[in-house]
């Protein structure tokens, strides 16, 4: 993010409107006056509107179907670098001064960029929606850098790279372990890039890749707030349709990883690690390329085995045995390719790094062997319907929703209906994706400790002859 | 028979409620009102309210006036781990118990301290209000504290101070509030520390609980789908067994010494993390909304901020820099930060320094001032535009003893600072040579003031 973070998709949830009805959580008022459209522009943009009428304030997002895991080879952190001198200036729009006529118009503006998206949005008062759109779709075409800005800011992103990952272990450690859970795929690869292929970016890479991926029909516009659909059509058509479909505007072709043979470790010793730190990383699939309701089980398992203080992980480790102070899980399942399934794990005092991860596992297998109870079931479920609920407070979170669920290739109808596939999902299914998907082979291990000599020991005693 | 009964409390009520229950139309959009109800319990409790049915949800905010700087002063931390406890069993629900029971109800509650709030967040779906209310009573007047579950919860704490020691920012932002707070219970950790935290017991927090959550000093916002007679009853059965009276120390106001000071942490990491800044008007001062409005204009402004054009746009030095204001019950600072690669940072910091400099002496430019009115009266609707942000910005306009009115009044005290005016809080406000600075990092040869 220009200002913020950059994305790790580490979306639990993706939703809608329509699951109010669904799942009976709603009345009939909140639908009708928010229901979504979705329509097409001529030049191939694609439209979502979100009404939501309580305050008179709109958030306008324009979302591009790419991001880092589309740059070609040797120039990893090119879509990020794009994204930031995006705000340099167009023709109309003087050097450094997008952000700031946002401002003056009483408008907040940023952007981010994820494996497979780069995403600019505002927030302003509906008065002034037409005027970001006048804006958004100028730079669309229209980006004007000077090499100095370039430069400039090229030293803002390796700043930016310092204060996120190389001042931080925890984020060393992140990095390291996507690089080696994914053998040949991009998502290996960090989105800000890794610094000695950033400080070689330049101006003409970043032209390169705005000309190859910026265009109307690889893009999708989502505005949330106080406004009708019909308004929104009538701007997007002056503002956005008469900028020129780009022929054959596509992805870049991504390796398609290879079978996975042998689970993997990554160590890292720093002395700034504070607790010893547990953190596996699965390879699993994703919203976009699950099979049938796979996904929604795999969100349900992670919410019963690893999320909050009634998961089975909580209950056994932190709980019960004392191994871990925390524990907790996620699934990463808004990509457009695979998805990830994620544990971690501070171990208390005086425990062993092997010996809870051994914890860990036979947790993990006992729900592989014995499956969920229904109660479990319930809980999960409704936990999670309620989020959907819960989301529709927040014009931005919904058009959050809509844009990552749009932009890694799911339709509107995939969107609207997974609480209701989510409400499907069975016990067994929990068990059979439990079985499938928690396999070491397709999984890394990492481990942040802060002295190393701790950890020989235990390989020591390890490597010793049993002692009964 | 529980429909007979409601019906005639209510029937009884409706009188009072006439009474009671203010209305205020607020415009903080300007183009349509908000209704902001100040409610007033049966019981005499009383409460900010905004109706908004069209979501079947329920959002409150409420602030017990306290925080930290009621922590007994040789044990910091006591009341951010009476955070940590009061959803780890109540009444006759363990831990789990209680943990279940939230997670069945679909709730969100979550507890913080800040230096002088405690706080609490709660929200339900409609249809689980009644059974919500009833867990969040429980939390409130009955908490258990378990051993198990405060050896659980020191575990936690602990874990995250020793994270801590080692995160730049956070060990920049502690060595600035030890500086310029050394001996008042601002200087403290909110988290405590390891030694503190070691040694917290179930009597400490029994002590706090007694002593801060009481009714003379409670504030309560809420927002969603519920009327000002369902809140009547609501209030009363969650705060209604509260003490009258609560029992805070005095805590005495303080005035952060002028440096120039400056101290270095030695950390290695490749960027240098650095704090700065100095004492500030609070906001009884006449002059608080101008130096709020400067503040936007030196580093609250981002990309329109005199720091992030020199320190980032200009020079590349950062890829964040900012500042702020903090006027807290007990005193006020203005205090920024930024980050920089080891042998840039006395840079950026010089930088920063000329642009306080330049600042005092010749203020901000006209333009500058119509720029930072634009954004700040501007953007104010945007705090407003969810349940939970709306329940928040009445939550901590009630805990600066503002009137629902502020809402109004606050663009047009802004709109009414005037560039002389503005130019004097800067002479009056800022001094570059007073700054106290904390540097974490490797910043090469730097020497130590003060």
């Amino acid at each position: 993010m220009r200002r913020l973070k950059i994305l790790k998709t580490n979306h639990l949830s993706c939703v809608l409107l329509i699951a109010m009805t669904l799942t009976g959580l709603a009345t009939n008022r909140a639908d009708a006056n928010r229901r979504t459209e979705h329509f097409t522009l001529k030049n191939g943009m694609e439209v979502v509107v979100i009404p939501d009428h309580r305050a008179p304030v709109v958030t306008h997002m324009v979302w591009y179907r790419v991001g880092s895991a589309d740059e070609k080879p040797g120039r990893s952190g090119i879509a990020h670098f794009l994204e930031h001198l995006m705000f340099k200036g167009t023709e109309k729009i003087a050097r450094g001064a997008f952000s700031k006529i946002i401002s003056r118009n009483g408008g907040q503006d940023n952007a981010f960029t994820s494996h497979d998206t780069t995403a600019y949005y505002q927030r302003v008062a509906k008065d002034r929606l037409p005027l970001v759109m006048e804006m958004e779709s100028d730079r669309m075409t229209n980006l004007k850098l000077y090499d100095e800005d370039v430069l400039t800011e090229r030293d803002v992103i390796i700043e930016e790279r310092r204060s996120r990952v190389d001042n931080n272990p925890q984020s060393i450690l992140n990095e390291e372990m996507l690089s080696a859970l994914y053998q040949t795929h991009p998502y290996g690869i960090p989105v800000i890039g890794w610094k000695h292929e950033m400080a070689q970016l330049t101006r003409q890479y970043a032209f390169e890749f705005y000309n190859n991926f910026y265009a109307p029909n690889n893009a999708i516009l989502v505005v949330a707030g106080d406004v009708a659909a019909d308004e929104v059509r009538k701007l997007a058509e002056k503002y956005y349709e008469p900028i020129p479909r780009r022929a054959e505007v596509k992805r870049s072709i991504r390796s398609i990883e290879p079978p996975h043979r042998a689970a993997r470790r990554v160590e890292l010793i720093d002395p700034r690690a504070g607790k010893p730190l547990f953190e596996r990383l699965y390879l699993v699939p994703s919203y976009t390329t699950a099979k049938g309701g796979e996904a929604e089980a795999i969100q349900l398992l992670v919410k019963i085995m690893a999320s909050g203080a009634t998961s089975r992980l909580y209950k056994k480790l932190v709980v019960e045995d004392k191994k871990a102070s925390s524990i907790g899980g996620w699934y990463t399942g808004t990509a457009v390719d695979s998805g990830r399934l994620g544990i971690y794990a501070i171990a208390s005092d005086g425990v062993e790094m092997t010996d809870l991860e051994d914890g860990i596992d036979v947790v993990l297998e006992d729900i592989k062997s014995n499956g969920v109870t229904e109660e479990e079931l319930e809980r999960a479920k409704s936990g999670f319907l309620a989020d959907f609920v819960y989301g529709n407070d927040s014009q931005t979170s919904m058009a959050r929703r809509y844009g990552w669920g749009l932009i890694t290739g799911q339709k509107i109808s995939d969107i609207e209906e997974r609480p209701a596939r989510v409400s499907k999902v069975s016990a067994s299914d929990i068990q059979d994706a439990a079985k499938k998907f928690l396999d070491r082979k397709r999984s890394v291990t990492g481990t942040l400790v802060a002295d190393g000599s701790k950890k020989k020991q235990a390989d020591k005693r390890k490597l010793a002859p049993s002692k009964s | 028979m529980k429909l007979s009964i409601n019906r005639f409390k209510a029937n009884r009520l409706s009188v009072l409620w006439i009474a009671f229950v203010a209305v205020v139309l607020i415009h903080p959009t300007r183009t349509e009102a908000m209704k902001i109800q100040q409610v007033k319990s049966p019981g005499g409790i009383e409460a900010w309210l905004v109706e908004e049915h069209s979501l079947p949800l329920v959002a409150m905010r409420f602030a017990f006036t306290g925080g930290a700087a009621q922590d007994p002063s040789d044990n910091p931390g006591v009341s951010h781990f009476l955070t940590t406890m009061l959803d780890e069993g109540a009444g006759d629900l363990n831990s789990q118990a209680f943990q279940e029971k939230i997670e069945d109800l679909a709730l969100k509650l979550s507890f913080s301290s800040t230096k002088d709030v405690f706080s609490g967040s709660f929200q339900s779906l409609s249809k689980n209000l009644d059974e919500g209310i009833k867990l969040l009573t429980l939390a409130l007047s009955k908490p258990r504290f378990d051993k198990a579950a405060i050896d659980r919860m020191r575990q936690q704490i602990a874990a995250g101070l020793v994270h801590d020691l080692n995160d730049p920012n956070k060990v920049a932002t502690r060595e600035w509030f030890n500086l310029a707070f050394d001996g008042h219970p601002y200087g403290r950790s909110v988290h405590g520390t390891l030694e503190t935290v070691k040694a917290i017991s179930a009597d400490d927090l029994r002590a706090y609980h007694k002593a801060v959550f009481a009714r003379d000093n409670l504030k309560i916002s809420v927002v969603g789908d519920i009327d000002a007679k369902q809140l009547g009853v609501l209030l009363d059965k969650v705060f209604g067994k509260l003490p009258e009276k609560s029992r805070l120390k005095k805590v005495v106001s303080a005035t952060p010494p002028l440096g120039p000071k400056r101290k270095i942490i030695e950390m290695k990491i490749p960027q240098a993390v650095a704090q700065f800044g100095h004492r500030a008007f609070q906001r009884s001062d006449k002059d608080f909304i101008a130096s709020y409005v400067l503040n936007y204009i030196i580093g609250g402004g981002g990309f329109n901020s005199r720091l992030m054009e020199e320190v980032r746009e200009k020079r590349g030095l950062a890829y964040s820099v900012y500042s702020y204001i903090s006027p807290y019950q007990h005193a006020s600072i203005f205090l920024g930060g930024v980050a920089t690669k080891n042998d840039g940072i006395q840079k950026s910091l010089q930088v920063i320094t000329d642009v306080f400099k330049r600042m005092s002496v010749e203020g901000p430019s006209e333009e500058e001032l119509k720029n930072a009115k634009r954004y700040l009266t501007g953007s104010y609707p945007l705090r407003f535009d969810t349940n939970s942000k709306i329940a928040s910005q009445l939550l901590w306009i009630q805990v600066e003893n503002l009137e629902p009115t502020y809402i109004e009044e606050r663009n047009r005290m802004i709109e009414d600072v005037s560039i002389d005016n503005i130019k004097a809080v800067a002479k009056r406000l800022l001094k570059a040579d007073g700054l106290i600075v904390t540097i974490v990092g490797q910043p090469g040869k730097m020497e130590e003031k003060g």
